[in-house]
């Protein structure tokens, strides 16, 4: 069970969550202008990622927030958790084998 | 002592304390501190078990967890057996009752045994490769056969009477094993503060140092250590020690699952006493300290019941006084074996040879043997071995210059092998550690960690005792989050043991012996099977395994993996690293489904939630149903009757009089804040600006992809509140959906969401008296015809509590819906009631509720919707915002093939027969008379008998239905074609007036 940092909360298990999917997707502003295509590359395309990757959470059993999380899929460690609508983070230079990382304040 | 095999003295069971078992029938003694494996040998018993495949005797083989063979049932009463325990671990009791498995009609005389000469007809794969031909005979005889032989044990057919309880606990320091390096690294980490649990699979502490004859440490012998050691622990309150408690597997951030044994081992557990108990433990660090395992040696006929490891023979004699028989051979690569040697003799069991398969065998060890006047004989393999239920002799060869030279028969009731041994990274693995092959070990060790997690001593191929030590001392005092400086140093007095481990299989003589030759014992996988996967191309491990079976059994391969991938690599011309391993999966060993379920079972399954008239409903006879966890009224039979009847009397009595109805489970959100309408607009199809306050509208709301994904009424009872129904089942993701656009798309909009559905008891009072039922109830709303039209709701009291009444109706009759506060829930239903027993008003449920609904062409989300149903397909495009530029689903909805003319529409299908009930789900055809693969256009959705109308009715979804009105179509049925015609899905009223009275 992953341990997972709720910005708002801090480091709860992972069953009072839900996952989100990708993060930094978001819903085109007028959708009636985009074609077909554009659309479809919106509603259904999501990476695979074999590495770091941005995904959603929601603290759904706990205080009901979205936020984002950077988690190496490979080995299923956090890198970062930050608020919804902040950018993606950097990558902190060494990914060490810990417990999931404090989140910055 | 009847036992002609205990000795006289010695080890840590209690000869004053007898305990008297029994196994198949037979009765036996033991003493306390036995286990079941110990007793048995005691008694001179060997034979446990027959093989899984050949049905071959069987004989106890390890003295722990990694136990192949014996496997035996324990059997308390009917409902508590537990089959496939290793007799290795099961501790004796007084009275414990066990059986062997896998044989017919004795152990010692199996019918089964014929599969062993019959074994050219089951090689590697046989079941991908038998019993093809001829295909009818699959379910009339192979099957029923193959079920009959197949699997381990067998299931109690009781239900288990145990509880079991479960844990959640957090600690600095996890430590798994309490061996030599498990608790040194336990006394490290503790001294520093930290809180520590150190866990260990068997019943006492001490692992291999309860069996150690003569090293010492700090001046005490091994044991003497073990109890100062674990003394010093518990009594440190940051220390928790459980014994009898198996690591089983590691999870991502450090979270690893024990499961400790509570009652087991006692004769008769007290009432309430847990069985066992599940742990979660998130550990800051964890210190692996899993000890090895001995590896097996595989040669001709090294299964025969009487061959065991040699440190198992060890642990018999040192720790549980037990000779495992009178005279030995021993094989072996390492001088671990010579200390066995040594101890068996000074019991007084012959020692007939040592066979080294190193050329030469010098040091201590050897050399004392050799002084004891024990045959030391390098250079040496075996070529095979005899006997039935026993070994009884041994023929050993001699490797010079490469080649094997003749034969040197040995006779002996005792084969002890030792291969050297094996570190047991399995929870590393687990934990998704990368593994590394050691040449000089042959062995993979822990190499770079996942996770925060150390592995100390023989588990990462540390052997020698003082090693172990210090280095469980310094993992320990690492581990710790104030690192220990100075770790407990041990100084150790241990005679030096030199040792290659062995891999794969003996030297042979060329012929071979037609003997076969065991890697995987309890798969019964032998070196030809292996060969024959690698022969048919086999050549990736994982194919291997899955081919041929080993390393797959209930043992996970703890003796063979590393001996089956040895011989893999060697038929590959590979190197073993390029082979590679197979990956470690949870449980270590077999973990109960019981502790799973823990208290989840029975009533505690899963929550029930009810409504406020469930009491009042159970009093009436009310049959229920589930609908997500909520229990419904179904229906009310009176005087006996059938569902049929009593939902044809209550859909009569809403249609002319007046029916009550429990619609509390409705989920309900209220939407609050300046942008309320805005939130609204952009989520659901409808239009929200325009509805006024105090007035409601039947809400759709997609999903992007522009599917129907909930529904329900909305009223806006503010101009900045809603107050949104949704499906019973669908409150929850609605709610999960609204807070993801809120949060995530439209963060700049005011608006809160509150769930509410508990907060409101919901009484649907519907058919043309319910106006005259309700009129003297209700004060502060004028629920006149004109006052308050279809679609109204207003805020008032109602027999004294407040309520939010609306004016809708899922009937199609005249209806409100009373929403008043939960706790006012059930006097406001009996006050109704009450009233409106003069107007005949009869309670209904849902049964009747969904004919009602459906005789009106309304739609249930979820079943006559499936997620692929646009509001047109739905018949619903009146209900979209015409002028709204944007809404969830509407790009979705422009594209070409969600207007295409072929789309299925929901419609009515009338049978010709009008008796005639159609299935929920039947197909739908357009030709008569197909035959399968049938051209199928679509299917039926919601389907009932009508009392009121006098026919069936049913609604489906049907390709360009709309277009097909007045067609006959077909719905194909086992017995034949069942004639349907197209209609409206609104059956009753169409015109509406009923609803608008």
């Amino acid at each position: 069970m992953l341990l997972i940092v709720c910005p708002y909360c801090g480091k709860r298990p992972e069953i009072e969550f839900s996952y989100g999917g990708q993060a930094h997707i978001a819903r085109p502003l007028q959708p009636s202008q985009l074609d077909d295509e554009a659309w479809a590359e919106f509603l259904y395309m999501r990476a695979n990622t074999k590495g770091v990757y941005a995904e959603r959470w929601r603290h759904s059993r706990g205080c009901g927030r979205f936020f984002n999380a950077l988690r190496d899929t490979t080995t299923d460690h956090f890198l970062a958790f930050y608020e919804s609508g902040e950018a993606r983070p950097g990558l902190p230079a060494t990914a060490a084998p810990t417990a999931a990382p404090e989140r910055k304040t | 002592m009847s036992s002609d095999f205990r000795t006289a003295s010695g080890g840590r069971v209690d000869r004053a304390q007898p305990l008297r078992f029994t196994f198949d029938g037979k009765s036996y003694q033991g003493v306390a501190g036995d286990t079941l494996a110990s007793a048995l040998l005691a008694n001179g018993v060997h034979l446990t078990a027959r093989s899984f495949k050949y049905h071959r005797p069987r004989g106890i083989m390890a003295a722990g967890s990694e136990e192949p063979n014996a496997l035996v049932t324990v059997i308390r009463d009917a409902g508590r057996t537990t089959p496939n325990l290793r007799a290795t671990q099961v501790e004796l009791y007084e009275g414990l009752t066990a059986e062997s498995q896998n044989r017919w009609p004795s152990l010692s005389f199996d019918v089964g045994r014929i599969n062993d000469r019959l074994s050219a007809f089951f090689p590697a794969g046989f079941y991908y490769k038998t019993f093809m031909w001829p295909r009818k005979a699959w379910k009339a005889f192979y099957e029923p056969m193959i079920r009959r032989a197949a699997g381990l044990g067998k299931a109690p057919v009781q239900p288990d009477p145990d509880r079991y309880a479960q844990r959640y606990a957090h600690c600095d320091v996890l430590v798994v094993g309490a061996g030599p390096a498990g608790i040194a690294a336990a006394l490290a980490a503790a001294a520093s503060g930290s809180r520590v649990i150190l866990c260990d699979e068997t019943a006492e502490f001490g692992g291999s140092l309860l069996g150690e004859s003569r090293a010492t440490i700090d001046g005490q012998s091994g044991s003497d250590w073990v109890a100062s050691s674990v003394a010093t622990l518990a009594q440190n309150a940051r220390v928790t020690l459980l014994a009898r408690t198996t690591a089983f597997g590691y999870f991502p951030h450090n979270f690893v699952g024990l499961i400790e044994r509570l009652s087991d081992h006692l004769p008769a557990p007290y009432k309430g006493q847990r069985r066992e108990r599940l742990w979660q433990v998130r550990a800051r660090a964890v210190v692996l300290a899993a000890g090895a395992i001995e590896r097996p040696l595989v040669f001709p006929g090294n299964d025969r019941p009487g061959i065991l490891l040699a440190g198992a023979a060890h642990t018999y004699l040192n720790r549980y006084g037990v000779r495992v028989g009178t005279r030995a051979v021993i094989v072996t690569s390492c001088d671990d074996a010579y200390q066995t040697a040594l101890d068996l003799k000074a019991a007084g069991v012959s020692v007939a040879a040592i066979a080294d398969l190193r050329a030469e065998a010098t040091g201590a060890l050897p050399d004392a043997a050799r002084h004891q006047g024990i045959e030391v004989l390098p250079g040496s393999t075996v070529l095979g071995t005899e006997g039935n239920l026993r070994v009884h002799a041994i023929t050993l060869g001699r490797v010079r210059g490469g080649q094997v030279q003749g034969g040197q028969r040995v006779d002996c009731d005792t084969v002890l092998m030792s291969g050297g041994f094996t570190p047991s990274v399995h929870l590393f693995s687990q934990s998704r550690g990368k593994l590394e092959w050691n040449e000089a070990l042959k062995a993979f060790v822990p190499g770079a960690s996942a996770e925060c997690e150390r592995s100390a001593g023989a588990c990462r191929g540390v052997y020698a005792l003082a090693d172990v030590l210090a280095d469980g001392a310094a993992c320990g005092a690492a581990a710790a989050p104030e690192p220990n400086r100075s770790p407990p140093r041990f100084s150790v007095q241990a005679i030096e043991r030199r040792g290659d481990a062995h891999l794969g299989v003996l030297p042979q003589s060329v012929p071979p012996s037609d003997e076969k030759s065991f890697v995987d014992w309890q798969h019964d996988v032998t070196i030809r099977d292996l060969q024959l996967a690698t022969r048919e191309g086999f050549q990736s491990i994982e194919h291997v395994k899955r081919y041929t079976t080993t390393g797959m059994a209930t043992d996970q391969g703890k003796t063979s993996n590393l001996n089956a991938m040895a011989i893999v690599a060697k038929s590959l011309d590979a190197a073993v690293p390029q082979v590679g391993l197979t990956t470690f999966r949870m449980p270590y060993t077999p973990v109960t489904f019981g502790s799973m379920a823990g208290i989840s079972r029975g009533d505690l399954f899963d929550p029930v939630r009810t409504t406020p008239t469930h009491g009042w409903a159970q009093g009436r006879g009310a049959v229920f149903e589930n609908v997500g966890l909520w229990k419904r009224a179904r229906y009310f039979p009176r005087d006996g009757e059938h569902m049929h009847a009593a939902v044809a009397r209550e859909c009569l009595a809403v249609r002319s009089a007046c029916g009550i109805f429990d619609a509390s489970t409705l989920g309900k959100i209220e939407v609050v804040g300046p942008d309320a309408a805005e939130f609204m607009n952009r989520l659901y199809i409808n239009s929200w600006t325009s509805l006024g306050v105090g007035r409601s509208r039947y809400g759709i709301l997609l999903r992007d992809d522009g599917f129907i994904y909930d529904d329900g009424v909305v009223a806006r009872t503010g101009t900045d509140r809603f107050h949104v129904t949704t499906t019973t089942g669908g409150a929850p993701r609605v709610l999960a959906m609204m807070e993801d656009y809120r949060q995530t798309e439209w963060p700049d909009l005011e608006v809160w969401l509150t769930s509410t559905t508990e907060q409101w008891a919901v009484i649907a009072v519907q058919g043309p008296k319910s106006r005259l039922v309700l009129e003297s109830l209700v004060e502060g709303i004028d629920i006149g015809a004109a006052a308050f039209p279809h679609m109204s709701v207003g805020r008032g009291r109602i027999c004294g509590a407040p309520t939010l009444l609306f004016r809708v109706s899922f009937t199609g009759e005249l209806g409100f819906e009373i929403n008043v506060p939960a706790d006012f829930g059930l006097a406001v239903w009996e006050a109704v009631y009450g009233r409106g027993r003069e107007h005949g008003i009869t309670e209904y449920g849902t049964e009747t509720m969904h004919v009602l609904r459906a005789e009106k062409g309304y739609i249930i989300v979820g079943q006559d919707t499936d997620g692929t149903v646009t509001p047109d397909d739905a018949g619903l495009t009146w209900a979209i915002g015409k002028n709204k530029p944007d809404y969830v689903g509407k790009r979705s909805l422009d594209r070409a093939s969600m207007k295409s003319p072929d789309r299925k529409h929901l419609v009515g299908l009338r049978t010709k027969d009008p008796r005639l009930v159609l299935e929920e789900g039947a197909q739908v055809a357009d030709k008569a008379g197909q035959k399968p693969p049938m051209e199928l256009i679509g299917h039926v959705t919601s389907s009932y008998a009508s009392s009121v109308l006098g026919h069936s009715i049913a609604l489906g979804l049907v390709a360009g239905g709309r277009n097909r009105l007045g067609q006959t179509l077909y719905v194909p049925m086992p017995g034949g074609d069942l004639e349907v015609e197209v209609t409206s899905p609104v059956f009753y009223d169409p015109a509406g007036a009923r609803i608008n009275a």
